[in-house]
């Protein structure tokens, strides 16, 4: 048996880097002997601020975003149109969306998708919060932007149902060749929707 | 240990960052799971997903071990399962029927049976259909085979209209007219005449096989009734209810108005014919695919309570219709 090194403190940091996506033990151990070594200027600032997040982040009650705030910043934006909704599956969906600056909306983070395999059913997800919103009278247009996997599909369907006899446009995401994509390399049912959505040149 | 065999993709589990445990349902090896390592990754996500049919090799030092799965594509057909919500649900709902039976006990005939519904899942009365007879199929595999050959109590196979909710034996107009309130009408899809699957058939389909799986496995088992079963079911029927046979989600678009025609025709040019014609149209696949997913249950292969002590209609049958 290997002989133990550092301290049980130490230890434990690495044990919990490890578990941090990206990270396996090897690469926590780099990361923790370099936070060690820069205590001052990384360990310390990062302690507080991850004690800070620890403290004060929450779920916004509105959308089920990520933020300090509870409405989070996204919803309470007065800048944004209100009237269009993107339903994305994640945070980092959201995060995504954001990044490209092409909308400027509101969003409903659904927490997951429907798995079957998985035990998560529709009481498992931010999907009657989504209904209230709706039901609501306020929103002009639904985007569901879920991943094109069948368990996203299969929420997105089971969204427009829920939402059947509300007056709300619902849309979804295009499916077809990616930026960067070779026709060769792309399956028969992502060529068939990219050329059913063919857009005039 | 090692085999190759084809399969289709029922589902997927993470596992780690970047590898899945895959389940399949397999040709020759049934239902069975595997690690696929890199399943994560941008060129293996859009194979795994449900519905696809798969050839892959399971590798595993010993019999009892979970193994590793490679996979090459042969048909991906998941990205149009994604375009109506009868077939989104139906993939699920195919697969939550396929985990009641146990991993490695090879149902050949329902792979069959599975990868032809899978391309016949457009139209919702075919759909319905076939999702019928493969739930029957599924009983039966169970151990809990109805029996629409004949009537139970005449041994007739003529003018079959009923089936008996205690038995889940048919059972013939004339035998089963003082006892209507209490049976379930015979779809005429599923007897030997043949019929339409219409709305209300495939409505009253849908509530006959729905009792006999709560009743047999999902009741004993204590298991909940499959939402996606449900999901696929209305989806049908309200596809069915609004005369709509052909996919009605289309893709946002700019297109003119005589491209987007185009496009529906072709969708239409491509839709496949019944279960019956493709099964026997394919020489080179077995003839129990379509002898499993198209006919009622052969009786002498059922191990169903009805089929073994020879009752037949009980005429204190206490569930209502």
């Amino acid at each position: 048996m290997a002989k133990r090194v550092t301290g049980p403190e130490i230890e434990k940091l690495i044990q919990l880097l490890a578990k941090v996506p990206g990270l396996g033990p090897r690469s926590a151990r780099r990361a923790a002997l370099h936070l060690v070594k820069k205590k001052d200027q990384l360990l310390g600032p990062l302690a507080d601020a991850m004690g800070e997040a620890h403290r004060k982040v929450r779920i916004c009650s509105c959308c089920g975003n990520i933020d300090t705030v509870d409405p989070c910043s996204v919803c309470t934006d007065v800048q944004r149109d209100r009237s269009v909704i993107i339903v994305v599956e994640d945070v980092s969906d959201l995060w995504a969306l954001e990044r490209t600056g092409a909308m400027n909306t509101a969003y409903h983070v659904l927490g997951g998708v429907l798995s079957p395999l998985d035990g998560i059913g529709p009481d498992d997800l931010n999907i009657a919060s989504l209904v209230d919103r709706v039901a609501e009278g306020a929103v002009r247009e639904l985007i569901i932007a879920v991943n094109a996997t069948v368990e996203g599909q299969t929420t997105a369907h089971y969204i427009t149902d829920r939402l059947d006899g509300l007056e709300v446009k619902i849309t979804r995401l295009a499916h077809g060749v990616p930026v960067g994509g070779e026709l060769d390399y792309l399956d028969e049912g992502t060529l068939t929707a990219a050329l059913k959505a063919r857009t005039a040149f | 240990m090692q085999w190759t065999d084809q399969a289709v993709v029922l589902g997927i589990k993470r596992l780690g960052e970047a590898s899945v445990v895959a389940e399949v349902m397999s040709r020759a090896h049934g239902r069975h799971l595997g690690i696929v390592r890199g399943g994560r990754s941008r060129a293996m996500q859009p194979v795994l997903q449900p519905g696809n049919l798969v050839e892959l090799t399971w590798r595993a030092r010993l019999d009892e071990h979970l193994g590793e799965f490679r996979i090459e594509p042969i048909r991906l057909r998941a990205a149009k399962l994604m375009e109506a919500a009868t077939s989104v649900y139906g993939v699920q709902a195919l697969a939550v029927l396929l985990r009641l039976l146990p991993e490695r006990d090879p149902h050949p005939h329902l792979f069959e049976a599975l990868d032809v519904i899978l391309d016949h899942m457009e139209d919702p009365a075919e759909a319905g259909e076939l999702f019928i007879r493969f739930e029957i199929a599924v009983l039966n595999d169970l151990g809990f085979g109805l029996d629409l050959s004949q009537c139970a109590a005449t041994g007739g196979n003529d003018d079959l209209a009923y089936v008996s909710p205690k038995t889940g034996r048919a059972v013939s107009r004339s035998a089963g007219e003082p006892y209507a309130d209490k049976l379930f009408a015979l779809p005429p899809f599923l007897t030997r005449t043949g019929g339409g699957a219409d709305f209300s058939a495939l409505a009253e389909a849908f509530r006959m096989t729905g009792y006999f799986l709560h009743r047999h496995v999902y009741e004993p088992r204590g298991l909940e009734a499959s939402a996606a079963r449900d999901g696929f079911v209305q989806a049908a029927l309200k596809r069915l209810k609004t005369g709509e046979t052909a996919l009605p989600e289309r893709p946002a678009s700019a297109l003119s108005s005589s491209a987007q025609k185009d496009g529906l025709a072709d969708a239409r040019l491509r839709q496949p014919p019944l279960l019956r014609e493709t099964a026997t149209s394919r020489s080179s696949e077995p003839a129990d695919a379509a002898t499993a997913a198209s006919c009622p249950p052969d009786p002498r292969m059922s191990h169903s309570p009805a089929a073994s002590d020879g009752a037949g209609l009980d005429i204190n049958d206490p569930e209502p219709r």
